[in-house]
C-alpha cells in the first residue's frame, strides 16, 4: 500500500482528530493539559455554572507559577489577589482530582519546565495550556500550543478543542553554529528574519543539522519562541536525543509500555517529499549572538550591529518609530556599550539547567557589575537543586550573584519582580513588549551568554570576547 | 460563556492605526489577577489610556470623546502575543463587538470568536480607506453584516467581503459556543480516548 508522504505535523495532528466539521474546525483530542493559577479559575467557574464535571482529570496537571513570589516562598503570599488565584487553583485541583504542584511543592516550577522534566510531556502528544509558550513542548515532536480560557474550559469538559488545521512551514538550518551562539540566538535570528507576524497561520517544523545537534533544553528554547513569529507552534522530530532525555523520567512509560511507545515515536518524522505550504532555509554561519532593541521580538539584530534605520525595517515605519521612542533609542545607534540596569535570567525560555551553566561559564572568576541588579530565577525546584548540586551556585555567589526561587517572575511581572519605569533590562525571557516586565520597563531580549556578559560588564557586551579569554 | 448573538452591526468606529498591538497593551498582566470574568473593560489599554497617577492621557483615542462605537479598527497584526483571553474579554466588556484589521494574530482571533467578538479581516487598502473615512468624519458609520460576510463604509457604499468558517458563523449568529457542540459528541470522544496511547 502506498501512502502519500506526510509531515511530522500531519502525522501527529491526524492521529488526534476525533471529528472534522465540514466548513469548520477539527475536533482535536488533547493528551495533556497543563493549568496554572491565572487562566484557569474562570474556566472552572464556567464548567461549574453549566454543571459539567471534568471529563479526564488524570490528563490535566496543575502548577502554580505566574503569580508566585521568588523570595520567601515559605511565607504567605502578600498580594491578596495573587493569593486568591493560587487558592482557587488548589481548591479546584482538589475538588476535581487534578494533580497539582502548588507553591512549596518540591516539584513546583514553571509549567513548561516541569512538564518535560517529569516526563509528563512525551513525543507525539497533543498538549495545550492557557499560556502561549506552550509551544515549548514541540521540542518533543508534540503539537503543543497556547489556548484561551474558553478553550481551557472545553478541555476540562471534553478533553478536546476545536481548531482549524494550520498551514505548514518548515525552517531548515544547516551548518555549524559559531562560538558563543546559543539556541536563543537561533530563535531570535529566525524571528528577526521572518518578523513577529511572519509565521502567523502556520505551524513550524524545525529541521536540519543545527536542530539535530541541539540538546533538548535548546530545542525547548527554540520551540518556545515559535509563538513570537506568530506561529501557532513549532516542532522538532523526536530522535535519540529526545528518547534519551525522556527515558527514566518520573511519569515516562516503563518496561513494555516504553518499548511500545518507542516503536511508535520512531515513526514520527517527516517523510521525504512531504509538502509544506512554505519552506525557509537559513545558514548557521550567518547567526551571531543576538539582541533586540524594539518592542516586539522581531526587532532584533546581531549584537555587533547598530539599530536599523526606519527605512530598512519590514514593520510599518510609524510603529517602528513608536517602538524606538519607547525604548529611547535612536536609529543608527550602536548596541554595544549601551548601559544596562537589570539582568533577568529565567523564564520558560531560558530557565533550565543549561541556561544556568551557560551563565556561570561567563561569570566564573568575574564580578557582577555595580550598576546591575540581577535576578536569576530557576524554572523549577528541580533546576534549582541541580544548580546547587553541580556547584553552579558557588560560582554565582563568588561572582556576587544570588539565586531566587522558581517561577515566571519578571517574564511577565505579575509578582513583585518588576523592572522600574525607564530602566533597561537584558532578559533571557521571550517578550519585549511595552510594559511586559513592568510599566515603562525597557527590555532587550538575549541569550544567557549575553545576559551574563552584561551582568559582569554593566553594558551590552559581545559574550564572545569574554568566552575567548576563558 | 454566553454572549450576545451577532448578525448585523451598524456603528461608528474607534480608530487605532498602530501595527502589532499586542495583548500586553490590550490588558497588562498585572490586571489578570481576577478569579472572575468581570470588569476588564476598565483596564482595556490601561497603560496607553492612563498616566501612572491614573489620570487619563488626553491624546489616547479612547479618551477622545469624538470617537465612539462598537467597532474597533486596528492596524496590522492586531492581538499578537499572549494567549490571555482577558484581552478579548476587556474589548467585549468595554463595549466593542467587532474588531476590524488587515491581519490578526491567531490565538487572539480564536479567543475573540469564542467570546462573541467578530474579528473582521479586510485588505490593507480597505483598512486604509476606513481609517481615512473616520479621520475625515468621526461620526461615519460602518456596517458589519455577518450573514452576508460584508463590511461596508456607509458614507460611500464601498464594501468588502470577509472570511469566516460556516461553523463559527453559525455559532456567532445563534449565540452558541463550542462547549455545547462538544457536549453533544461525548460518546465519540470517550471512544476515541480509549484507543489513546497516552
Ligand atoms: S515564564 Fe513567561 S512565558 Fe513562560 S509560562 Fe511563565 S509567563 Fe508564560
Amino acid at each position: 500500500m502506498s501512502q502519500l508522504p506526510a509531515s511530522l505535523f500531519d502525522k501527529v495532528w491526524d492521529a488526534h482528530v476525533v471529528r472534522s466539521i465540514p466548513d469548520g474546525p477539527d475536533v482535536l483530542f488533547i493528551d495533556r493539559h497543563f493549568i496554572h493559577e491565572v487562566t484557569s479559575p474562570v474556566a472552572f467557574l464556567g464548567i461549574e455554572s453549566r454543571d459539567i464535571p471534568v471529563l479526564y482529570p488524570q490528563r490535566t496537571f496543575a502548577t502554580a507559577d505566574h503569580n508566585t513570589p521568588t523570595i520567601h516562598q515559605d511565607q504567605p503570599v502578600k498580594d491578596p489577589l495573587s493569593a486568591k488565584q493560587l487558592a482557587a487553583l488548589s481548591s479546584n485541583a482538589e475538588k476535581y482530582g487534578i494533580s497539582i504542584w502548588a507553591l512549596g511543592s518540591p516539584k513546583n516550577g514553571i509549567v513548561h519546565v516541569v512538564g518535560p522534566e517529569n516526563g509528563i510531556t512525551l513525543p507525539g502528544m497533543t498538549i495545550v495550556c492557557g499560556d502561549s509558550h506552550t509551544s515549548t513542548h514541540g521540542a518533543f515532536g508534540c503539537i503543543a500550543f497556547g489556548i484561551g480560557t474558553s478553550e481551557v474550559e472545553m478541555v476540562l469538559a471534553s478533553q478536546c478543542i476545536m481548531q482549524p488545521k494550520p498551514k505548514k512551514m518548515r525552517i531548515t538550518i544547516n551548518g555549524k553554529l559559531g562560538k558563543g551562539v546559543l539556541p536563543k540566538d537561533v530563535a531570535l535570528y529566525m524571528i528577526s528574519q521572518i518578523t513577529a507576524s511572519g509565521a502567523t497561520g502556520y505551524f513550524c517544523e524545525y529541521a536540519g543539522e543545527v536542530f539535530e545537534n541541539m540538546s533538548m533544553e535548546g530545542r525547548m528554547t527554540v520551540c518556545n519562541m515559535s509563538i513570537e513569529m506568530g506561529a501557532r507552534g513549532g516542532m522538532i522530530a523526536p530522535d535519540e536525543t529526545t528518547f534519551n532525555y525522556v527515558k527514566g523520567r518520573d511519569k515516562a512509560p516503563k518496561g513494555e509500555a516504553w518499548d511500545k511507545a518507542l516503536a511508535y515515536w520512531k515513526t514520527l518524522k517527516t517523510d521525504d517529499g512531504a509538502a509544506f505550504d512554505k519552506e525557509l532555509v537559513f545558514d548557521a554561519a550567518n547567526i551571531e549572538p543576538q539582541i533586540t532593541y524594539g518592542t516586539n521580538p522581531g526587532l532584533g539584530t546581531g549584537i555587533t550591529h547598530s539599530i536599523p534605520k526606519a527605512s530598512e525595517v519590514k514593520d510599518g515605519e510609524a510603529s517602528y518609530k513608536k517602538s524606538l521612542a519607547y525604548m529611547d533609542f535612536q536609529e543608527g545607534q550602536p548596541l554595544l556599550g549601551k548601559k544596562i540596569d537589570y539582568v533577568f535570567l529565567g523564564s520558560c525560555t531560558n530557565g533550565r539547567i543549561e541556561d544556568f551553566r551557560a551563565f556561570a561559564k561567563v561569570v566564573k572568576g568575574r564580578k557582577k557589575a555595580d550598576n546591575i541588579t540581577a535576578w536569576l530565577v530557576p524554572g523549577s525546584h528541580i533546576v534549582e537543586e541541580q544548580i546547587k548540586k553541580e556547584g553552579i551556585l558557588d560560582i554565582l555567589k563568588e561572582a556576587g550573584f544570588e539565586l531566587r526561587q522558581p517561577g515566571c517572575s519578571a517574564c511577565l511581572a505579575m509578582n513583585d519582580d518588576k523592572i522600574p519605569a525607564g530602566k533597561y533590562a537584558v532578559s533571557t525571557s521571550n517578550r519585549n513588549f511595552e510594559g511586559r516586565q513592568g510599566p515603562g520597563a525597557r527590555t532587550l531580549l538575549a541569550s544567557p551568554y549575553v545576559a551574563a556578559a552584561v551582568a559582569v560588564t554593566g553594558v551590552v557586551t559581545d559574550p564572545r570576547e569574554l568566552l575567548s579569554e576563558a | 460563556m454566553a454572549y450576545d448573538k451577532f448578525t448585523v452591526l451598524r456603528s461608528t468606529a474607534v480608530p487605532m492605526p498602530i501595527e502589532n498591538v499586542d495583548t500586553d497593551q490590550i490588558i497588562p498582566a498585572r490586571f489578570l489577577k481576577a478569579t472572575e470574568r468581570k470588569g476588564f473593560g476598565d483596564n482595556l489599554f490601561r497603560d496607553w489610556r492612563y498616566n501612572s497617577d491614573d489620570t487619563p492621557k488626553k491624546d489616547f483615542v479612547l479618551n477622545n470623546p469624538i470617537y465612539s462605537g462598537k467597532i474597533l479598527v486596528g492596524g496590522k497584526n492586531f492581538g499578537s502575543g499572549s494567549s490571555r483571553e482577558h484581552a478579548a474579554w476587556a474589548i467585549y466588556d468595554y463595549g466593542f463587538r467587532c474588531v476590524v484589521s488587515s491581519f490578526f494574530a491567531d490565538i487572539f482571533k480564536g479567543n475573540s470568536l469564542n467570546v462573541g467578538i467578530l474579528p473582521v479581516t479586510v485588505s490593507e487598502g480597505f483598512l486604509d480607506k476606513i481609517f481615512k473615512a473616520i479621520e475625515a468624519d468621526p461620526k461615519t458609520e460602518l456596517e458589519v453584516n455577518l450573514p452576508e460576510q460584508t463590511v461596508t463604509l456607509l458614507a460611500t457604499g464601498e464594501s468588502e467581503q470577509f472570511d469566516i468558517n460556516g461553523y463559527k458563523k453559525h455559532n456567532l449568529t445563534n449565540g452558541y459556543d463550542d462547549i455545547d457542540y462538544l457536549q453533544a459528541m461525548k460518546s465519540d470522544i470517550t471512544a476515541f480516548a480509549e484507543k489513546s496511547l497516552y
